[in-house]
């Protein structure tokens, strides 16, 4: 079975490959398409950006994303474009050349793709010019020429008729890749299954496969560990997982929505929703990876599970036809290990509504404030009734094993009056339920401090002080 | 010299877009991963240390032998020549032999049929070490007496006489971190085996000639046998002056051994753990000054992380030496210099050359004199500027060229500082948690290879007889423009659009015995050299062009609408082919040694540098008290290239150089564990500055008066270095800020890189008292 999409418009079908070699290296390689770098191999420099279309009923969807950790599989049923696809004289790529926008030229292709996805309105393109390109490391320019050509490039809309009608051609029923791998001496297999159900099945019979969404984490276990992956599921475009619900409730997200999909919603749940995924990777990450994989993946420096723990949120797992439902923060058991067995995927996760008086602050601190992993991932919400606290959830990721709710904090703030000297109290608490390591993003000591602060910063927030440096101006 | 004898300049001075720009855009510009791949060429992979010091007892490699695509494996025991890829100390190996001495250093190389298949046999390899204690942090290791050279000193007069005779003093410590390049594209190279076993190397790097000198070292044969060329960098900053030998140097010995093309394209995290750094500093001052903040004596002491070798350690802590003064003159001063030979990866050449840590701790000590007395510290550094009387540096060379003064009074005014002080003084009174900080200061960089004979330039242009010219220089293109810049210069020898001229890469068997493209010096000596051939070449045309038409040598001109002789009016590509036809050569070399510098280094006494390049920022910071976090909110720059060769490129050096500088002091964190493990090996770790971290207000102008006072190429300045140092008014500000969070705490003791743990720490340190 091949993998097919299309290129500028051609189909191009690719027999016999790895299902997890990545598109970076077909492109260099086997089409000889060099203008696309590699920088990293890991997602953080956007060297290798792409854009990636999907057909969404009488349109094209498309996105930048990285190449040098998307999965071929990955690429099956869309059509790639890529900067020689551009042609050279896009407004894009003119303004860069009248501002002096390249100076050793190779990070520019991937700039010129994601600032022709945020010119032709792909996904996240109403963000600033900045976070567009949170993902585009510049190591000459300074990014001022930059930022300036992609404002002067202004908008361009394209035709995608022709590429609808071919898209539509190429869409396919569940796929099932096999690979005979003659450097690991054995068959692999991939599939795709296109619905919920399709998945469940298809799960239970391949338990031991890789569920991969997003491949932002994923793809690194292949291009820096190596590691060989002989069966995996690529479930990121199963479009029932794929849904964002809105209730009086709440708002349920679906296992498959990627974090630029979920920007918008998340912000309207509560603006610092938005804010902490606005700071999730680059543009090209938010673009790739999903709300199910963050949580699924367990890590203890996930950004999400912190913040969606402090707002209560409950998670859907499902094997087979046989669903649970369970609080967030009860699936992560220890490090490396959550609360799901063998067959069952997370399908959904549901986030209760937030009072319209509750505090919320969710805070992510990490030595960069673009494109960083947290050293400190702190969420709180508190509901403050008649000057008391009357309900208070605070989370933390960097701080243990696993994202963890701060309970003698909780509960001392249960029932206190809502004072400075109160969240000070609770701030010391923290030590109690924390004893954080030491590594590259912080040392213990300044995790614990930095967490009881943002106690402290909830509290200065409340009383109108200036609490963040970012968005300050000068003078 | 250059600027007298071109009456107009068309090119020159002209704001050209990169020669490069509209290849680069459009994704066809080659680099040399992007080069058509000869059939059965091999990748390679190194094998690695895991321990940061050992003996080697065994190197088992069968099973990377066995392993599937391996097609060779080479370690020390296969290398035809001299195991030594080190500049000139002779101590870097191309693979580990007996001993290890970094985490991460080459054992062996692995070729394979593909790159996954040669980075997946590269971790087979069995080695037994028997390990030895490793040196890891400074202190340690000066402790231990590693050094790779001996300390050095300069200065002149009694200093602890003078110290203890000033009225006032200051004394304290300044940690400088280290910084890995980042460049974008990784190290790599491209090895194709010639006839009689001589090896062609496509190779990313900065140093042509001295990647010749190392293959042809390494694998037995005289440098005519081996051709090294480049035509692009994706990014070098330095890490690809000495760093690209052990590259291309391993796959020239594959490439010869195994008779076909080997690539060798290092990971990212390869390459940050292989590759040298941004030397790590410890730096103490001590200074003596009047009740005015006016520096009478000062003692400082500086201490670098070397790594395991040499490499250029030497040049880069004289470097720093040669910086600690900056703008100020020092009436007594001593410096003394340590350079730690440590179990890490050997530290290596990074824009500024040491200078930068050497100028920060002049920074620091004037901001310190400045909180002792209750000053701003502009006034303090306005005080201590050289100035008439007071203009002899360190190194005894006197300061003919100072412009720092009028540069700061300009950047004072048109950046509205004495205001923005004000209103930055009024935010602090009114917030309890966010605290800001402004702060000018300005920068001296010494131009030219301290090694004086290493300030030599080459340059071939060929003239064809469709009137294309092809030039070819020893200077390398790694972005910054050097290649628009000399074609603008070569252009106008001719008055042809630039167009016209076409660029090529740099190989060693058109321009031998080049310097590295360093020390900012690219411009100054390939665009002399360059524009002497270009000259040879027009004396030639002038001469035949009299003598063919019957006029004055006075009366050929080059203009723009072609060539006048008398009054014939020809194209220049008319006039080339009638002096081909005439037997008239149109080819030339060119040469450019830098004239009047003179170093004695068992004195540390002379003239190192032709020139200074000058330049001055603001920067405006916040900081947050609670999490140390921190934005730059605006920076004014203000900054001198002489007369701009091209003020686009110029400015893009200026902004990109002072971006970079701001990573070095913020957020860019080298982290080595107690094993001596690099953690810090990725762009997931490694955390260089995005476009957001770009201040919302960047002000920054060329000085419109600027004009080098030696005749160099058209009078320009070299720019690749200097403004990277500008970046030290971002670090003054935050130490303003954390200053101004707590009141009367004392002078906050902040680190660099100032991340939000170490800002946070100097904050607490303010509350406890130990400022």
């Amino acid at each position: 079975m091949s993998v097919r999409f299309l290129l500028d418009g051609e189909v191009i079908a690719l027999d016999e490959v790895d299902p997890t070699g990545m598109v970076l290296e077909m492109l260099r390689t086997r089409l000889r398409r060099t203008g696309t770098k590699e920088g990293c191999a890991e997602g953080d420099c956007g060297a290798c950006t792409v854009l990636l279309g999907e057909l969404a009923g009488e349109d094209i969807v498309w996105r930048a994303v990285n190449s040098c950790i998307l999965f071929l599989p990955m690429l099956d049923g869309k059509a790639l474009l890529t900067v020689e696809s551009l042609g050279g004289d896009h407004p894009v790529q003119r303004e860069l050349v009248a501002h002096h926008g390249s100076q050793c030229g190779f990070c520019t292709p991937g700039i010129v793709m994601a600032l022709y996805g945020r010119a032709i309105g792909a996904l996240g393109a109403e963000q600033s010019v900045a976070d567009t390109l949170a993902g585009n490391l510049c190591r000459c320019t300074g990014y001022g020429p930059i930022l300036a050509a992609a404002e002067a490039a202004g908008r361009t809309k394209r035709d995608d008729m022709e590429l609808v009608a071919a898209l539509k051609a190429l869409q396919a029923p569940a796929r099932d890749f096999r690979f005979h791998d003659r450097l690991a001496g054995h068959e692999r297999r991939a599939f795709i299954p296109r619905s919920a159900d399709e998945l469940a099945a298809l799960y239970l019979e391949h338990p031991q496969a890789r569920l991969v969404a997003g491949a932002t984490d994923a793809g690194l276990w292949v291009t820096k560990q190596h590691r060989v992956l002989d069966e995996v599921i690529f479930i990121g475009d199963i479009e029932d997982l794929r849904f964002i619900e809105e209730t009086p409730e709440g708002m349920r997200i679906g296992a498959c929505v990627r974090y630029a999909e979920a920007q918008v919603a998340l912000a309207r749940l509560h603006p610092a929703l938005g804010e902490l995924v606005r700071r999730i990777g680059g543009t090209q990450i938010r673009n790739a990876g999903t709300i199910g994989g963050n949580i699924a993946n367990g890590s203890p420096i996930g950004d999400m599970p912190p913040a969606l723990i402090a707002l209560g949120a409950e998670l859907t797992l499902r094997r087979g036809d046989t669903r649970r439902i369970m609080a967030l923060e009860d699936f992560f058991i220890a490090y490396g290990k959550q609360d799901r067995v063998p067959g069952e995927f997370v399908e959904s996760v549901f986030i209760p509504r937030i009072g319209e008086k509750d505090l919320v602050c969710i805070s992510k601190l990490s030595k960069r404030f673009d494109s960083d992993i947290s050293a400190v991932c702190g969420a709180i919400a508190l509901r403050v009734e008649a000057g008391r606290i009357a309900q208070a959830r605070i989370a933390f990721g960097g701080m243990a094993a696993t994202p963890k709710r701060a309970s003698a904090a909780e509960a001392f703030l249960i029932g206190a009056v809502f004072s400075k000297e109160s969240m000070d109290e609770a701030a010391t608490l923290l030590a109690a339920d924390f004893a954080p390591l030491s590594d590259v993003r912080g040392s213990s000591a300044y995790r614990l401090t930095v967490a009881g602060n943002l106690l402290r910063r909830l509290w200065a927030e409340s009383q109108s002080e200036v609490v963040s440096v970012l968005g300050l101006q000068h003078g | 010299m250059a600027d007298s004898e071109i009456q107009f300049l068309n090119a020159v001075s002209r704001p050209v877009p990169h020669d490069s720009a509209r290849a680069h855009v459009s994704g066809r510009a080659v680099y040399t991963d992007d080069m058509p791949e000869a059939v059965g060429m091999l990748h390679g992979a190194f094998g690695l240390s895991q321990e940061a010091r050992a003996k080697i007892l065994s190197l088992d490699l069968t099973t990377v032998r066995a392993a599937p695509g391996v097609v060779a494996v080479f370690s020390a025991a296969d290398i035809p020549g001299r195991n030594d890829v080190s500049p000139f100390a002779g101590d870097d190996r191309l693979f580990a032999e007996g001993e290890v001495i970094y985490h991460g250093q080459a054992v062996f190389l692995v070729v394979a049929t593909s790159v996954e298949a040669a980075r997946r046999a590269a971790k087979l390899g069995r080695i037994e070490y028997e390990k030895l204690p490793a040196l890891l942090s400074i202190e340690d290791t000066l402790a231990a007496g590693s050094v790779v050279e001996p300390a050095q000193s300069m200065g002149r007069g009694d200093v602890a006489l003078a110290l203890a005779a000033a009225p006032r003093s200051v004394k304290g410590t300044l940690e400088i971190g280290g910084q890995d390049h980042f460049y974008l594209e990784g190290q790599i190279a491209i090895a194709t085996p010639q006839e009689e076993g001589r090896v062609h190397v496509l190779s990313s790097t900065q140093h042509p000639s001295e990647v010749q000198h190392i293959v042809a070292r390494v694998l037995g044969l005289v440098d005519a046998e081996v051709t090294v060329e480049v035509r692009r960098m994706g990014g070098g900053f330095g890490g690809k002056e000495t760093q690209a030998s052990l590259f291309a140097t391993a796959a020239a010995l594959a490439a010869v051994r195994t008779g076909r093309q080997v690539k060798i394209r290092a990971d990212r995290d390869d390459d940050m753990i292989l590759t040298g750094k941004r030397h790590e500093f410890s730096a103490t001052y001590e200074a003596g000054f009047d009740e005015n903040g006016i520096v009478q004596a000062i003692s400082i002491e500086l201490a670098s992380r070397c790594g395991c070798t040499m490499d250029l350690s030497n040049a880069i802590n004289d470097r720093a030496m040669f910086h600690t003064d900056n703008c100020y003159f020092y009436p007594a001063v001593k410096i003394h210099s340590q350079r730690a030979k440590t179990n890490t990866v050997s530290a290596t050449a990074f824009r500024g050359f040491g200078g930068p840590q050497g100028m920060i701790v002049a920074e620091r000590t004037m901001d310190h004199i400045a909180h002792e007395l209750g000053l701003d510290p502009l006034l303090v550094r306005q005080r201590n500027l050289y100035g008439p009387g007071r203009d002899v540096t360190p190194y005894a060379m006197q300061v003919t060229d100072n412009v720092a003064p009028e540069m700061i009074a300009e950047l004072v005014e048109s950046s509205d500082y004495e205001k923005r002080r004000a209103k930055v003084a009024e935010w602090n009174e009114t917030h309890r948690i966010i605290k800001k900080g402004i702060a000018l200061t300005p920068v001296k960089f010494g131009i030219s290879f301290t090694t004086t004979h290493l300030n030599q330039g080459g340059a071939l242009v060929n003239i064809y007889t469709d009137g294309s010219i092809l030039l070819n220089h020893g200077g390398t293109e790694m972005g910054q423009g050097l290649m628009i810049k000399v074609a603008q210069v070569v252009a106008d020898v001719f008055a042809v659009p630039v167009e016209s001229v076409r660029i090529s890469s740099t190989r060693t068997d058109k321009v031998p015995n080049t310097s590295a493209t360093a020390a900012s010096s690219g411009s100054d000596l390939n665009g002399m050299a360059a524009f002497n051939a270009a000259e040879t070449i027009r004396r030639r045309l002038v001469e035949f062009a009299a003598r063919h038409f019957g006029v004055a040598e006075a009366d050929v001109h080059f203009t723009q609408a072609g060539v006048q002789a008398g009054t014939e009016l020809l194209s220049f590509a008319k006039l080339c082919q009638l002096a081909y036809l005439n037997r008239v050569s149109l080819s030339s070399t060119g040469f450019y040694a830098t004239p009047d510098i003179h170093y004695d280094r068992k004195t540390h006494t002379g003239r190192p540098f032709y020139y200074f390049a000058y330049g001055a920022a603001v920067a405006e910071v916040a900081v947050d008290t609670l999490t140390g976090e921190h934005k730059v909110l605006a920076v004014d720059i203000l900054h001198d290239v002489g007369k701009s060769l091209n003020p686009a490129i110029d400015l893009g050096q200026v902004e990109g150089g002072f971006i970079q500088g701001m990573g070095w002091l913020t957020t860019e964190e080298l982290v080595f564990d107690e094993k001596g493990r690099l953690l810090t090996h990725a762009p997931s770790t490694y955390k260089i500055p995005t476009a957001s971290d770009r201040p919302a207000r960047m002000e920054i102008k060329l000085w419109a008066p600027g004009r080098n006072v030696e005749p160099t190429i058209h009078r320009s300045k070299a720019v690749g270095e200097p403004p990277f140092m500008l970046a030290n008014a971002v670090f003054c500000a935050l130490t303003q800020a954390v200053s101004a969070a707590v009141s009367e705490g004392g002078f906050p003791k902040l680190d660099a890189p100032a991340t939000p743990e170490r800002i946070l720490a100097a904050i607490a340190g303010l509350q406890a008292g130990n400022g």
